[in-house]
């Protein structure tokens, strides 16, 4: 029994709800329970405890802020006394309400979730991956497995993510540095520090439109402004001394203006017709169907339409559920899922994947003593008996049988979680060289419960053998 | 109720007999459905008809959250003209539509799928991939 507790799970989720916890409640608030945001696989960082969420690196965001808010500070400053004296007082209100909007817009593109989608639990892969045609190969990549479907009577590809475990949905695409599925993802700007995907593209949007005026609205004003301190009898040259700053932000507008404008026309074009960045670039819809108006199936045919849609439609709630607890329940129905897949496997279990599964149990419990410093001492005495007593069902199945171990170890006091884990990624790195079959949602489980599958399947008399 | 367990301890005594995941329907594109076909799992365990009926209003209720319709439109502009600071005080209709599904889904577990030993899981806890549908051991409900 207290075997077991050794190499228990390193579930992060799963521990801080596990223990004594799981009997006595009010254990539960004295303990302190993690947010989900906590044990996130992604590379996003969290801050105000899961309120606002970041890619892993701000890219120029900085850079971005501060531009504009040197600019905008220099107008004021600079120019805009003299314009009111000269104009309207309506000039730095104006400049004023754009550059709250800009900066707001700003903000809330880049901290706000672009429509991550969480990846699959462990048994929905496990469901997937009984459902997805494995030839048995030896290989531990096997080819990229696509599913084809019909949208609006057209054919799409939709791709298996290995890292998040599922089939994604159309126009879901995996960003490499986020590490994240995000939905409708058009790109990762780093001038914003965040992916720009469903929730966050009409943030950013408005983002570069009110840039746009910012941008042109200060570029006219600096000119006018030179241009009347010339017209008092100075020459071009006296006035910019005398405004130096002006030169600053005429340089900075100047150059701004061209990119800005572009890439507001860019997408102006692509929300009227419905395409992502991503799409346009991949030319996923342009020259297939030339008989037909539009080879996109997502696209209403109407400008107006797919405008306001993208733009005005309602806002999806973020899927990642950054501030919830984890919960017992969410590890307890999960673990206890897998005591009964064990029969259907071993039940039809083939030549092919035993031999897959035994070799994979191999490596994974070579590269385990590498990784996992937790339990080694009893893995390896116990191993040859587990071999055969798991292998047949070891293959997809693994996974769940480890955390089929679970609940009876809910019972047992705590483990001490091992952190590390759940947020290395230099781990998940040397993880994922691992016949991807195998691997979880999150990695540090994964490996663990490999470990223990192989210390405590006969001890628990898990697995019923047919 | 004394008879009836609650189903946190439905889930906690009785051992999950299997899973079934039902995937979402893109035939319409983007919005969310889901597969409406009656998996044979639930054969033994449910009516057909009970079941797709309970699907049939979830998938509307989705699409009732993502219309295009006026107020969709409307809560945008506003949202557009607020600087986007609106969703910080407002309730989007989306997830009122969400807290509605919620309601249903725990009402639908509690007369209809508990009795029979089903639990159907909020899809937004699985981030609207799927419906699990987790089957639970008959053992547990001749207690």
């Amino acid at each position: 029994m207290m075997k077991n507790c050794e190499y228990q799970q390193i579930d992060p989720r799963a521990l801080s709800v596990l223990p004594q916890s799981a009997q006595n409640n009010t254990e539960k608030t004295v303990q302190r329970s993690r947010r989900k945001w906590e044990v996130f696989p992604g590379k996003n960082r969290f801050f105000c405890d899961g309120r606002i969420i970041l890619a892993s690196q701000s890219g120029v965001l900085p850079l971005t802020l501060g531009l504009i808010i040197v600019t905008c500070g220099l107008f004021f400053a600079f120019d805009c006394p003299f314009l009111v004296k000269h104009l309207t007082v309506f000039i730095p209100v104006i400049g004023g309400a754009l550059f709250v909007f800009v900066v707001f817009s700003l903000l809330r593109t880049s901290f706000t979730d672009p429509g991550i989608l969480p990846r699959a639990t462990p048994d929905e892969a496990a469901d997937i991956e009984k459902q997805i045609d494995t030839s048995g190969s030896s290989t531990y990549r096997p080819p990229p497995r696509t599913k084809e479907i019909l949208i609006n009577q057209q054919v799409v590809k939709l791709k298996y993510c290995f890292t998040c475990k599922m089939f994604r949905p159309p126009r879901t695409s995996h960003c490499s540095l986020c590490d994240n599925c995000v939905e409708r993802f058009d790109h990762h700007c780093p001038w914003v520090g965040n992916c720009v995907g469903k929730r966050n593209y009409r943030f950013f949007y408005s983002f570069i439109i009110s840039l746009s005026f910012l941008t042109s609205f200060i570029f006219g004003c600096v000119i006018t402004h030179i241009t009347l301190r010339s017209q008092e009898g100075k020459s071009l040259v006296q006035s910019i001394q005398e405004s130096p700053a002006s030169v600053v932000e005429l340089v900075i507008c100047f150059f701004s203006i061209w990119s800005i404008l572009g890439l507001s026309g860019f997408h102006t074009y692509l929300i009227a017709s419905n395409l992502t960045t991503n799409e346009d670039i991949k030319g996923s819809w342009s020259s297939k169907r030339c008989a037909e108006e539009s080879g996109n199936p997502y696209s209403y045919n109407s400008i107006i339409t797919n405008c306001c849609a993208t733009l005005c439609g309602p806002m999806p709630p973020s899927l990642i559920d950054r501030r919830g607890f984890l919960s017992l329940d969410e590890a307890i129905p999960a673990v206890s899922a897998s005591e009964i897949e064990l029969p259907p496997f071993t039940v039809k279990s083939d030549a092919h994947m035993c031999t897959q599964s035994t070799k994979d149990v191999l490596e994974r419990m070579v590269h385990s003593y590498d990784v996992h410093g937790l339990c080694p001492p009893a893995t390896p005495k116990t191993t040859p008996l587990d071999l055969e007593v798991s292998g047949p069902a070891a293959a997809s199945s693994e996974p769940s049988l480890s955390a089929g171990c679970l609940p009876q170890d809910a019972r047992q006091p705590v483990v001490p979680p091992c952190p590390p884990f759940s947020r290395s990624n230099k781990r998940r790195d040397s993880l994922h060289s691992i016949n991807p079959a195998f691997r979880l949602a999150s990695p540090s489980p994964s490996l663990s419960r490999t470990t223990f599958i192989l210390g405590d399947a006969p001890d628990n008399g898990f697995i019923p053998l047919p | 109720m004394a008879e009836t367990h609650s189903l946190q301890d439905m889930r906690q005594q009785a051992a999950v007999a299997a899973k079934v995941f039902l995937q979402r329907d893109y035939s319409n594109g983007t919005v969310c459905q889901f597969q409406s076909k009656f998996p044979s799992e639930l054969e033994t365990r449910i009516d057909k008809q009970q079941f797709e009926e309970t699907m049939q209003t979830l998938n509307n209720l989705y699409a009732e959250a993502e219309k295009l319709g006026s107020q969709s439109y409307i809560e945008g502009c506003l949202a557009c003209l607020t600087a986007y600071t609106v969703f910080l005080c407002m309730e989007t209709h989306y997830e009122k539509v969400l807290k509605k599904i919620a309601k249903y889904i725990q009402e639908q577990n509690d007369k209809i799928y508990a009795p029979r030993g089903l639990l159907l899981t909020d899809p937004i806890e699985r981030g609207l991939r799927v419906i699990e549908v987790t089957i639970f051991e008959d053992r547990s409900l001749t207690r």
